[in-house]
């Protein structure tokens, strides 16, 4: 079981989360001319490498906001967390 | 190679089986060779038996990390059928369906194929219908379906909870009939034995660690046991399909997750083929030993982690039990993990690259075990023709940027939410 500090909640169990995917694709800009492969990237592409990975989780049976996690993909470790304005580097 | 046959038997057994022939070699990697298939999974070594057999090319290496059938070959849950609805996706199944119906005789080792039948439960009227509808379209493709009602469904799968209480009623169920299993660790090895004996190498213990790209045209890779050249390379490694990808700096439409299996102690008989929970994300069969097989979700999050977490047992296990509620007085004999290449539409992607010379097989999601036979054909098809065909045509890995998107499940791009 992951135990998921969520920056709102503190330290829960993973039960209490919902996953949303990679947090570091970004959607092409508004109101701006939008070729096909950005479109194609940032809908289907994805990198998903063997280690530290930023990911979106949801806190869906607490306080149900979005946040972003850094995680081993590999080992599971969780290294840091982070509220959705914030930048994990 | 020396056949096996009861002749055989007999004769070995005068030496207490002491000198049977290795089933296949343990070579040292040439420096060249025509093909390289990394992964030596059920689908890099089906490619290369049928390479060798189908289009005559028997320079052939076939280069594993770990050890040929530790992969996802042997982590499955070992179901096999072709009840798709998409055009695309059904022939190409079917197709692999008559390579099963042969594939012990052809390969003179038993992999005990058992067509012992698939239903897919249905729980509602809606349901019901969809089912209909998904047995028609298999139907014209040539695939056997059949509509079971209530009454039906429960001559077949007596264990199931018939009751009134149940918060999901069967409302009855879509049938294959000539779908079943097959011993996952004997098709790989199978397919090790005779590849070899064509004169394929099969190398274990050897990592990919890059690539030698020149001018866009793949020349080699480099592992942990040198350099080996190549005239084309078939990627085949399913669930690391992203870290071979990074290597060579492509991005490719997948995630990789993890999906967990599980079986009880034996027990006698009681289920008669496959089932599969049409209210939540479950699926059942027994195996030849009596164990309960099992499996459902995927633990949700990308993962290369070959364990799981508890909790997406149990909650696999929680709709298990609403199915069938004798399953909570058996004790679980084993849990394992997998990681699978969820493709971004839940259907695999077999095509060429932007290199020329290498070619790709991957994005099988949790279903690739069924489709090893006709994966290895169509893939030794691609790279010995370097075109794709007519059965993968639609398997392409521009079929996402162009819209031809073959999502049999309709999750759209989060298939690993289900």
């Amino acid at each position: 079981m992951l135990h998921i500090n969520c920056p709102f909640c503190g330290l829960r169990a993973q039960k209490e989360f919902a996953y949303g995917g990679d947090a570091t694709v970004k959607r092409p800009e508004l109101n701006k001319e939008v070729s096909k492969e950005e479109w194609d990237n940032f809908v289907y592409m994805r990198k998903s490498p063997r280690g530290k990975h930023i990911e979106l989780w949801h806190h869906i049976s607490g306080c149900r906001q979005w946040f972003k996690v850094q995680r081993d993909t590999a080992t599971h470790e969780i290294f840091k967390t982070a509220k959705m304005s914030e930048e994990i580097k | 190679m020396q056949k096996y046959s009861v002749f055989s038997l007999i004769k070995n057994a005068f030496s207490d089986h002491q000198n049977w022939e290795v089933a296949w070699k343990d070579p040292t990697p040439k420096s060249e060779y025509d093909v390289v298939i990394i992964g030596g999974g059920g689908h890099g070594l089906a490619s290369a038996y049928y390479l060798a057999k189908e289009h005559k090319i028997t320079n052939v290496a076939v280069i594993e990390k770990g050890w040929i059938g530790g992969g996802n070959v042997g982590r499955n849950t070992t179901i096999i059928r072709s009840n798709f609805m998409y055009d695309a996706n059904a022939r190409f199944n079917e197709f692999g369906m008559d390579l099963w119906r042969n594939l012990s005789q052809e390969l003179n080792f038993n992999v005990m194929f058992s067509p012992r039948g698939i239903i897919n439960l249905a729980h509602s009227d809606a349901q019901m219908n969809a089912y209909a509808r998904r047995g028609n379209s298999m139907r014209l493709n040539g695939i056997d379906a059949k509509l079971l009602n209530r009454d039906e469904v429960k001559k077949l799968i007596p264990m199931a909870d018939f009751s009134d209480e149940v918060r999901f009623p069967i409302f009855g169920g879509l049938m294959q009939p000539s779908a079943g299993t097959a011993r996952h660790d004997g098709v790989a090895w199978g397919y090790a034995r005779q590849a070899d004996s064509m004169g394929v190498d099969i190398i274990q213990h050897c990592e990919v660690e890059g690539f030698d790209v020149e001018g866009g045209k793949i020349k080699g890779v480099r592992t942990s046991k040198g350099v080996i050249k190549a005239k084309k390379v078939g990627l085949c490694v399913a669930g690391s399909t992203n870290i071979l990808a990074e290597k060579l700096n492509m991005t490719l439409p997948i995630e990789t997750h993890l999906l967990q299996a599980c079986v009880s102690e034996p027990v006698k008989p009681v289920l008669d083929g496959v089932v599969t929970f049409g209210a939540g994300h479950f699926y059942i069969s027994q195996s030849d030993k009596g164990e309960m097989v099992m499996g459902g979700d995927l633990d949700g999050y990308n993962s290369y982690a070959q364990r799981g977490n508890l909790p997406t047992i149990q909650h696999v296990l929680t709709g298990g039990l609403a199915l069938f509620p004798f399953l909570s007085r058996l004790k679980m004999l084993r849990t394992w993990g997998g990681i699978m290449d969820m493709s971004m539409d839940g259907s695999p992607i077999i095509d060429k690259t932007h290199i020329e010379g290498l070619y790709l097989n991957c994005g099988w999601c949790y279903g690739g075990f069924k489709s090893t036979p006709v994966s290895g054909w169509t893939f030794a098809h691609t790279i010995a023709q370097d075109r794709l065909h007519e059965l993968n045509a639609d398997l392409t890995l521009n079929r996402f940027s162009n819209g031809y998107l073959l999502d049999e499940k309709g999750l759209g791009t989060k298939t690993w939410i289900s």
